[in-house]
């Protein structure tokens, strides 16, 4: 038996959940089980969130059913990151970049991963989304595995400054 | 001091489950319809406070999402307690009573159906010596009810006299969950749960959500005709450890309402937070009432127990009844930790 | 709404790490020796488990004294089903035992058998684990003496 004395302790927790997404997100989670990408309109000033939370998060309105907006699945990158440091929930070879994806369309950033180079990664990169086989879709943003980048002319910063 | 009213409040029903919602669905309407009574608009709220408690959640910063039900753009004065909405009431008086603002909003939350919540409680313990035993909030509150049976305290019969009184008086209240006749003698014949409580000794497992609007003198009056002005506003705290405490009486309670000053004259109506019918009996003697005054006219946290609102849902049970004129002076009561280990009592008055 | 919400089964998992500072460490050092510390307050009284500070006047304490682990259940309540958690997995009780030698109760746990084994007023005496790791779960209590 150690004599050392004891100074620090180590307490476990454990709880479990039946966990609800909600009304909003599961109306997300089962068009993306689709392949598709659902945005909802603000009834006020008409700008589009994804992915949507249930009601608009300036003007305090919940969103109406039918304010439901699919959305392309490609976009302009408006911010970055080059990771190399790894984290134990995301399983990529480092260094990976993260990007800030506006898709066409949407007025809010979705956050996700680019394969891409780190030497010619840029904001104003032009994307689209990877996603996996059809058949191992399911309710979750998972189903994109990536972005990658388009052959296509950069965006004008003009056109996503107001989302940075 | 400066004169501080309630205004304005509106509440979800008590779900012991809500399927489909989460938690900030859950605050949305309720929050809208507090808009809709009132005309409460953004630019009139100085400060936004709320309670809610993320591992109710099972996530944490769960509580950002409830300022989706708020608008938090352009930037607003917000402020967040893991603490019953009662406290965020306080904490936003606070902020009133320094002059920092001059009406404010306030909201409590939860959805404790997802988890067990008899079990979750077991975190807010001491962390080195009582929780690692993962003691539920159930078998506590029976140990503190044997203490006050076998001490002579109070007896099953009172108890179950709680319970027949509050789900009786929760018939008249749409967003009660637990409500209806029941006899004492019918509830003396049930089993226990946990040894000396029975089901109905407890409060039940409620999903829901509150929203409140207090404001300053001059702006009260444009939200009620009779604003319910807080004559006093106390919250004490008794140690961790229950071995050092008085299990048997609700000291905590007591000085606060001493300092509140509701002995002071007649309590029209009283709305108490206690959720086990124990409590409510040390409750109700804490505050020193009896037989004239209105107690629990809602039901209380016995018929309806939306954890981090139920206590911001007593004040605003209260406010309603000096609103419609119906009480000059109300009282209303909310607790924190096991065992009532914290009290928070707000006296209101009409005049 | 034409479908209910999504749902999942969700872990909340982790491990805290807590500096016991120097009572707290020689209380938990001892329960490895398979010993209970409670601490004398300036009245004489005994506090267990110990504490750090008076809770009625907040003045530091530190004279740790040994007690006995055998004592009284002041009170207590049946658990007929414990969860996966708990430190059971057959029914049993949580109590409040003054133990011998100490002036307040500790909130701890009763391995009674039945729930009509249990009454306030008995006695009981601490059953150590085999192997101790200086926690509070390093003991139950059993009837007895």
């Amino acid at each position: 038996m150690s004599e050392d004395p004891i100074e620090v302790f180590l307490q476990p927790i454990q709880l479990d959940y039946d966990y609800t997404a909600g009304v909003s997100a599961s109306r997300f989670l089962r068009a993306i089980e689709q392949g598709k990408l659902l945005g909802q309109r603000c009834p006020v000033d008409g700008r589009v969130y994804f992915p949507s939370r249930g009601s608009c998060p300036q003007h305090a309105v919940p969103f109406a059913d039918d304010g439901a907006v699919e959305l392309p699945d490609r976009g302009t990158i408006v911010t970055y990151s080059i990771v190399r440091v790894p984290s134990e929930n995301i399983p990529l070879e480092l260094p990976y970049i993260t990007v800030q994806v506006l898709l066409d369309g949407a007025d809010t950033v979705l956050m996700h991963v680019l394969d891409g180079d780190l030497d010619t990664v840029r904001m104003g990169l032009r994307v689209e989304a990877v996603w996996k086989p059809k058949e191992e879709w399911t309710t979750s943003l998972a189903n994109i595995l990536y972005f990658r980048p388009l052959d296509e002319p950069d965006a004008d910063y003009d056109s996503y400054k107001e989302h940075i | 001091m400066r004169d501080v009213a309630v205004v304005g409040f509106a509440q979800s029903d008590s779900m012991r489950r809500e399927t489909d919602r989460n938690e900030v669905e859950i605050l949305i309407p309720v929050m809208q319809e507090l808009r809709k009574k009132t005309g409460l608009t953004n630019d009139q709220v100085d400060f936004v406070c709320s309670g809610s408690s993320d591992y109710l959640a099972g996530q944490s910063f769960a509580f950002i999402a409830g300022l989706d039900a708020v608008g938090a753009w352009p930037p607003i004065c917000e402020s967040h307690l893991e603490m019953d909405g009662a406290w965020a009431l306080y904490e936003a008086w606070v902020k009133i009573q320094m002059g920092y603002a001059d009406l404010a909003l306030v909201y409590g939350f939860g959805k404790p159906s997802m988890g067990d919540l008899p079990l979750t409680m077991a975190l807010q313990l001491d962390p080195y010596t009582t929780m690692p035993l993962w003691p539920d909030a159930i078998s506590i509150a029976a140990i503190q009810a044997r203490l006050c049976q076998e001490g002579g305290t109070l007896s099953a019969e009172e108890m179950a006299e709680r319970a027949v009184r509050d789900r009786g008086n929760a018939k008249s209240n749409p967003y009660a969950q637990v409500k209806g006749d029941f006899s004492v003698d019918g509830i003396l014949a049930d089993p226990y749960i946990a040894n000396p409580l029975r089901k109905h000794d407890c409060s039940p497992i409620s999903d829901g959500a509150s929203v409140m609007i207090i404001a300053s003198a001059e702006k009260a009056r444009e939200f009620q005709d009779r604003p319910a002005f807080i004559r006093g506003f106390e919250h004490i705290c008794e140690p961790m450890d229950f071995g050092v405490r008085d299990l048997t009486s609700s000291k905590s309670t007591e000085i606060a309402a001493e300092k509140a000053g509701v002995r002071a004259d007649k309590i029209d109506v009283a709305e108490l937070s206690a959720p086990f019918t124990h409590q409510e009996i040390l409750v109700e003697r804490a505050l020193g009432l009896d037989e004239s005054t209105n107690i629990n006219p809602s039901g209380g946290a016995l018929a309806g127990n939306p954890i981090m609102a139920v206590g911001l849902t007593r004040i605003g049970e209260a406010a309603a009844r000096i609103w419609d004129g119906s009480a000059d002076r109300a009282v209303a009561h909310a607790t924190s930790g096991p065992c009532l280990q914290q009290n928070l009592v707000c006296l209101m008055e009409g005049n | 709404m034409s479908e209910p919400s999504l749902t999942a089964p969700h872990q909340l998992a982790y491990t805290y790490k807590r500096s016991l500072g120097p009572v707290l460490s020689r209380f938990f050092t001892a329960l490895r020796d398979r010993k209970i510390l409670g601490v004398k307050r300036k009245d004489g009284t005994v506090l267990v488990p110990a504490r750090e500070y008076d809770p009625d006047t907040a003045e530091s304490l530190d004279e740790l004294v040994e007690v006995q682990d055998t004592g009284v259940v002041r009170s207590w309540s049946w658990v007929p089903k414990p969860r996966a958690q708990q430190p059971l997995d057959h029914p049993f009780a949580y109590a409040l035992v003054q133990l011998d030698g100490a002036d307040t109760t500790m909130l701890h746990v009763v391995d009674a058998g039945s729930e009509a084994q249990m009454a306030t007023g008995m006695r009981v005496k601490a059953r150590w684990a085999k192997e101790t790791s200086g926690a509070i779960t390093d003991f139950v209590f059993v009837p007895g003496e």
